[in-house]
């Protein structure tokens, strides 16, 4: 009876290990046809007039995307500064803080402002930031893309920080460190590979969002000024041009797809060899 | 201690005035947690303002239909007309139908690259799959469109009904876009966060706990689904919160695989239409205020979708946690 | 202490970037998505020949338009219908129409056995879309189209998901041309489509209809150009069949010409004639009377003398109709109005 019992086990952790292989062969597999795709159907755009140039008007061939990624890259700059810093230090009150009525009310809130469609968020963002000044602006467009990031960003920070075992903070106030001093150089640095992951998360998701962006930043054919001007963006060069009857217009869509996955990839990796450096890791 | 008859201004800080306020904030700790309350409760600030800009915005149809919003079918916007019942359905089927594939799929994964493959293996893996959460929401619906919808009229379709064809979901004409379609493009786009973040939280169990259990005879599936799976249980429910968010809110590539016809079906092959799509799709173009209220008012219904679905998923966790992992 | 500089470097090189040279004069404007080509066309040239002029055009629709127009936050708008006398209530001081090119919509379709060019009477369109056509072989599209088999299938109606200029002159049609439509349904941007499924955009639809068997859709004449889809001919109010073309589209604008009021709001589908093709339409851009900084006055007003004239010339090789000579003789007139 014993003998078979663990025949059992063992069919049964072979098959369930095999099948867990399956599932990320799987998902892996369904990215590298995303990539193909966009690599079969892109590359042919992918020229030094792309990264150089600004938009020829609909059915010329020709024209970049130049302005689209410097926007891209303004925007995430300050979806970042506006958005990680609260996702940060809120994530920090829930796990290190929080008393236990007003955390459950934070991380339910949070979690309903994670599931508002990208498209209300930018029309919130629209009420708040175009209209008073009757303008739409590389800053409005931050601010909505800098909301959109703080759900990822505190459940990932609280996550991570609640799993760092109490003894390390017991360890470092036995020291004589005070609260707030373990939390910033002892507990948060050994959680910073879950947090990062969730803020590159974050960013990654708002980096792909055309809909708050139509209401905010609105989109420019040209170079945008500073920070109150409309600007124009990666996704949504992707948006208007793949919907387009243009041919060239469609391939420089996915083109322009491919640079957003290639710049989201290159700041991961630029983080990760940033904490490799530092020489923290989570446990 | 002397017994010197020196002052004792020092011997205890004074309980309550000014002089214990400047005390309070001198010390780091009193300061850190008023700074990272005040962050908490923005989150707040923000959602209230957006729940009051909701409510305000959709006065219009509010004060036309009142509560009967939620239980009118019909959507027309030319008439006036506005009732949020199909767009509640296409958005509940979809997201948790979509839930419903992804999660095992993404746990499996997620179980694969945290225990079984090798550590640079699994690293590069996880890389990889977080840039898919970065793919432009148009490009998933245009692959939706151009590999998923044929294959859901070619292959998929027909093979599910000859096998499940007696069943309700299973019936009826097949164009290719529809309820099940969508929930596959859905499930693809969230699957790569319930991976990301159900990765990281199971390489934060700590070892000896796989060891313990492997020590006592366990198979390392048993001791994965066991011991390792439950001690992350709060972090792996916390991805699907994530995901569920993701899907409920999704717009551009639902609506262009979805068929967009405001009406309810017990077939999974008929097309129809949800709430963030329809938003997506009117808002623009809405020429009366009317119109716009009564989109605002369906954001407003997706708020509180969202926060009965949280508050159901909560009570799961409540119910089935038993202590084990850290508190 | 690195990392704050590399963080204050980015700052200034992205405030930077490509700062405005002054004496520019930067516009920001919104609206119809169906011109889109030629406006952004237009201003491109606008802007060679004035390089001290930008005018920025993102298309997010014709409702969009009017309504950022109204709310101040664009400095003029676009939109494929008309404005209607409530809304021109509520924008500050005046706002006025300028038509500046002509569209159509075409009916597209995918039956299996047929290769050629369908006719379709008016009411075959007004009843396919109700739903009270529902086969192919229905004697309503049968006898117009002597010689042609038409399998006994169902159709598969698809209509436009999003708002849109191209559903409002198309319903405007069918409004014109079924009473039955017209107190059912109506004209409008996002109609109660009685049945069928819902593309987003020009491309959804044309999608759907590639690959659906037995359907039937309509997009902009621009669109199935440009991406050579087979579209059919539509009876027009003189009795006879036409395939969307330039000329067609002209000859509806030019018979409505005669009676257009002075704002320019008036609809042309089902337009008298026997040339005319019936589900045509302008559109318009929407332009503040008054503007409170001068220059930008002067910009927009030398725009559209521009527009009117020399910028007519490139409408065609967009597969864009002209404005018939009266219309521009009276927006010539118009255009002192802006101030």
């Amino acid at each position: 009876m014993k003998r078979v019992l663990l025949i059992w086990r063992k069919s049964l952790n072979l098959v369930m290990l095999s099948l867990t292989g399956v599932a990320a062969f799987g998902v892996v597999s369904v990215l590298f046809l995303i990539l193909g795709y966009l690599i079969w159907n892109g590359s042919t755009s992918l020229n030094l007039d792309f990264f150089l140039k600004l938009p020829r008007p609909e059915g010329e061939v020709g024209g970049g995307v130049a302005n689209a990624i410097v926007g891209s890259l303004k925007l995430l700059f300050l979806a970042a500064i506006i958005g990680l810093p609260v996702g940060l230090l809120a994530g920090v009150y829930l796990a290190e803080f929080g008393g236990k009525t007003f955390s459950f009310i934070v991380r339910y809130t949070t979690d309903l402002l994670n599931g508002v469609p990208s498209i209300v968020i930018g029309m919130f963002a629209y009420a708040l930031a175009v209209l008073p000044v009757k303008h739409y602006s590389t800053m409005a467009g931050g601010v909505a893309l800098g909301i959109m990031v703080v759900p990822i960003t505190v459940r990932a920070t609280e996550e991570f920080l609640r799993a760092i075992p109490n003894s390390l903070r017991e360890g470092a106030m036995a020291l004589g460190a005070s609260k707030w001093k373990t939390i910033a150089t002892v507990v948060v640095p050994a959680a910073a590979g879950g947090i990062i992951t969730g803020m590159l998360l974050a960013l990654a998701r708002v980096a792909g969002e055309t809909a708050p962006l139509i209401f905010t930043a609105l989109g420019n054919q040209y170079w945008s000024p500073g920070w109150g001007q409309p600007i124009s963006s990666l996704p949504l060069v992707v948006y208007t041009y793949a919907i387009s009857p243009y041919d060239d217009w469609r391939r420089q869509a996915w083109a322009a797809g491919l640079v957003l996955l290639a710049l989201v990839l290159l700041a991961n990796i630029g983080c990760r060899i940033v904490i490799n450096r530092k020489g923290v890791r989570s446990v | 201690m002397s017994t010197a008859t020196t002052s004792i201004e020092h011997a205890a800080p004074p309980a309550s005035g000014p002089r214990a306020l400047l005390r309070r904030l001198r010390n780091g700790d009193e300061v850190a947690h008023v700074v990272t309350l005040i962050f908490a409760a923005l989150i707040l600030l923000v959602t209230s303002l957006l729940v009051y800009e909701l409510w305000v915005r959709s006065g219009p149809t509010r004060a036309a239909s009142g509560l009967s919003f939620l239980w009118t079918s019909t959507w027309d916007p030319i008439g006036g007309n506005f009732g949020a019942v199909p767009f509640i359905f296409g958005t509940l089927v979809t997201s948790l139908l979509a839930l419903l594939i992804a999660v095992p799929l993404g746990l499996a994964a997620a179980i694969f690259l945290a225990e079984l493959a090798p550590r640079n293996v699994s690293d590069t893996t996880a890389f990889l799959i977080d840039l898919l959460a970065a793919v432009p929401s148009v490009i998933y619906g245009v692959l939706g469109i151009f590999v998923v919808v044929p294959m859901m009229r070619t292959t998929i379709g027909p093979a599910l009904k000859k096998s499940l064809g007696f069943l309700p979901f299973f019936r009826g004409p097949n164009y290719g876009v529809g309820f099940l379609t969508a929930s596959i493009v859905l499930t693809i786009m969230i699957v790569p966060y319930i991976i990301s973040v159900s990765r990281e939280v199971l390489l934060t169990v700590p070892r000896d706990q796989r060891e313990a259990a492997l020590g006592l005879g366990a198979t390392r599936w048993e001791s994965t689904w066991k011991v390792v799976v439950p001690w992350a249980r709060t972090g792996i429910m916390g991805s699907i919160f994530l995901a569920l968010a993701r899907a409920l809110g999704e717009t551009m590539a639902v609506t262009m695989v979805i068929g967009n016809n405001p009406k309810i079906a017990a077939s999974l092959f008929a097309p129809g239409y949800t709430i963030a799509a329809v938003i997506a799709n009117e808002f623009n173009e809405a020429t009366s205020d009317l119109h716009r209220s009564g989109l605002m008012e369906l954001g407003l219904v997706l708020f509180l979708m969202t926060f009965i679905l949280n508050g159901l998923a909560r009570l799961l966790i409540i119910a089935t946690e038993r202590g084990g992992g850290r508190g | 202490m690195r990392k704050t500089l590399v963080v204050l470097f980015l700052l200034a090189a992205f405030s930077g970037t490509a700062g405005a040279q002054s004496g520019t004069v930067l516009l920001n404007a919104a609206g119809a998505t169906f011109p889109a080509p030629i406006y952004t066309k237009w201003f491109d040239v606008y802007h060679t020949a004035h390089s001290n002029v930008q005018i920025n055009y993102q298309a997010i629709g014709s409702g969009a338009g009017i309504a950022q127009l109204t709310a101040g936050t664009v400095d003029f708008g676009a939109s494929d219908m008309p404005m209607t006398d409530d809304q021109l209530a509520k924008v500050k001081g005046k706002a006025l129409h300028f038509p500046t090119v002509l569209g159509a919509v075409v009916p597209t379709y995918n039956i299996p056995g047929v290769t050629g060019d369908l006719n379709f009477t008016q009411k075959a369109l007004a009843g396919i879309y109700l739903g009270t056509i529902t086969k192919w072989n229905d004697p309503e599209i049968v006898k117009a189209n002597p010689g042609v088999k038409l399998p006994a299938d169902d159709i598969v109606v698809v209509h436009r998901s999003d708002g849109s200029g191209t559903s409002f002159i198309f319903t405007d049609f069918l409004s014109k041309v079924s009473p039955d439509w017209k107190s059912k349904v109506g004209a409008g941007t996002s109609p109660n489509w009685p049945v069928g499924l819902g593309g987003k955009g020009n491309d959804g639809v044309t999608g759907l209809v590639k690959q659906t068997p037995d359907s039937i859709g309509y997009v902009e004449l621009i669109y199935a150009l440009s991406q050579k889809i087979p579209y059919g001919a539509v009876q027009n109010a003189a009795g006879k069949f036409m395939k969307a073309d330039l000329t067609g589209v002209s000859a509806a604008a030019a018979g409505a010409a005669k009676t257009m009021p002075d704002d320019f709001r008036v609809s042309i589908t089902n337009a008298p004639g026997p040339g005319s093709y019936p589900i045509s339409s302008f559109t318009w851009l929407l332009i503040p009377a008054h503007f409170d900084d001068a220059n930008k006055g002067q910009a927009v007003k030398g725009f559209l003398a521009w527009m009117i004239g020399d910028g007519q010339s490139y409408n065609e090789g967009l597969s864009y109709a002209k404005l018939p000579p009266p219309v521009v003789a009276k927006e010539k007139k118009a255009l002192s109005q802006i101030q």
